[in-house]
């Protein structure tokens, strides 16, 4: 052994299997929100990995450790072979969980999924108000069919979480969406605010709340949490513009999460394909285990060896894994700087300059 | 809640304990959650199955470690208690 390698014990670590696939099945989707968490450029249906691809990517994640699969988009739905991925999934006791607009959950898609094992469905709304919810996901009577589609999920028997993502245009009725979770019967509610990426970046201006609007919805969910406890779980996502620290992104790049996208691409998040200089390997040609262990795209920001100061001597350095690289790179043009929600950030005033940035008359939707 | 003996403990709604062979070790999961329980928390929880109350689950374990059923309930109740609060099970 030389020397240069004992002068990095950081290097190999015990390498724990991820925890859950990001199943992005397709970018295809009936809503154009906004905030869309997909990427800006968005992969058309040929480019779509075919039914075999994902059923071969369903068997390597089982057999890596996996114990989670969310069928995610675009809207999963979308994919006439969602059940039959669903029922892999199922076969090899991996919890399945589908995220989805719910448009498209008729009857029999309803059958079809439950038949296949599902084990839960998040369902998202993008307001309580319907005139809202249609304006923001640009689809007219979309509201008056997720309602349908949460009865049909629970009426299935199903665990609901209905998810309602937050912004400066919605923020004032948080307390509201929480009603409706209830009404609704989700037994868990999710208050997320738009994390700003890709089409969130773009919108960032018209969607980004006041300092204000979050803490008056931060104060209601805890409100909230105090009076359902036992009963609704509510998790809440924050917006980091008004952090000092940053957020554990994904807990940690490639420490839990695969995401694969529909071209079979995999990412250690959804976003990682904004960062430059990537060469993100596809399921197609790379082992999931190999893609996991091996791989550079994987490596490169995983643990602490990459990080510059202050994270390397920060004391949280293994709470928050220095935060989320897709967000430095936006907002300072550099992946392994400090992330800027960090107070600690030489570039920590972009956050604050962008928060009283003036909100501009109407939104750029989402388009292919 | 206080210690009661009738309650019949039950997985939430959702929520799957299952063994996992790559790690060798118990899950909890559920919607957007995954536990990783100890080993005292296995114990427990592989005796909730819907039908045993909180006192038949400190008998069998009272049984399983010879130790008296009234030194281990006040343990037994905090755990459930706590699995409760976490989602993971219903009281």
């Amino acid at each position: 052994m030389d020397g240069l390698t004992q002068l990095a014990p950081e290097a190999t670590p015990t390498l724990a299997p991820p925890m859950g696939l990001m199943a992005e099945l397709t970018h295809r989707c009936p809503l154009a929100c906004p905030y869309c968490s997909n990427p800006v450029d968005l992969e058309g249906a040929s480019r779509e990995l075919p039914t075999a691809g994902w059923l071969s990517v369903l068997d390597q994640a089982a057999a890596l450790g996996v114990l989670q699969v969310h069928f995610s988009g675009g809207e999963p739905m979308a994919r006439r072979d969602l059940p039959a991925l669903v029922a892999r999934a199922a076969a090899h006791g991996m919890y399945t969980n589908l995220i989805t607009s719910g448009i498209l959950l008729d009857d029999s898609a309803m059958e079809a999924l439950a038949r296949a094992g599902l084990d839960h469905a998040q369902l998202s709304f993008q307001d309580v108000d319907p005139g809202e919810n249609d304006r923001i996901g640009h689809l007219r009577k979309s509201f008056e069919k997720k309602l349908a589609a949460a009865t049909r999920i629970t009426a299935s028997g199903l665990p609901l979480t209905a998810n309602f993502v937050v912004h400066r245009a919605n923020a004032e009725r948080v307390p509201a969406m929480i009603e409706m979770g209830e009404r609704l019967g989700a037994q868990r509610i999710e208050i997320a605010h738009v994390q700003y990426y890709g089409w969130g970046l773009i919108n960032r201006a018209a969607l980004l709340p006041t300092r204000a609007q979050l803490d008056a919805a931060t104060e209601a969910v805890e409100a909230a949490r105090a009076r359902l406890s036992g009963r609704v779980v509510i998790d809440y996502v924050v917006p980091d513009y008004h952090a000092v620290r940053p957020k554990a992104c994904m807990g940690g790049w490639a420490q839990r999460f695969i995401n694969v996208s529909p071209s079979g691409r995999a990412l250690p998040c959804h976003a990682a394909e904004t960062l430059p200089g990537f060469d993100f390997p596809s399921v197609l040609e790379k082992p999931l285990a190999w893609i996991w262990a091996e791989s550079d795209a994987f490596i490169r920001f995983r643990g602490t060896h990459w990080m510059p100061e202050p994270c390397r001597s920060c004391d949280r350095r293994e709470i928050d894994w220095g935060g989320c690289r897709c967000q430095a790179f936006a907002l300072t043009g550099d992946a392994a700087a400090v992330d800027p929600a960090c107070a600690l950030s030489p570039d920590h005033g972009v956050m604050a300059a962008a928060a009283a940035e003036a909100p501009p008359a109407d939104f750029v939707f989402r388009k292919f | 809640m206080s210690y009661d003996p009738d309650t019949v403990p039950r997985l939430a709604t959702g929520m799957k304990f299952r063994h996992d062979a790559v790690r060798d070790a118990w899950v909890v999961l559920g919607p957007e959650r995954l536990f990783l329980p100890d080993e005292h928390a296995v114990a427990v929880l592989r005796l909730v199955d819907g039908q045993r109350s909180v006192g038949a689950i400190v008998e069998a374990l009272a049984a399983q470690y010879a130790a008296p059923a009234e030194v281990i309930a006040s343990d037994v109740w905090e755990m459930l208690s706590d699995l409760s609060g976490r989602g993971a099970i219903r009281l």
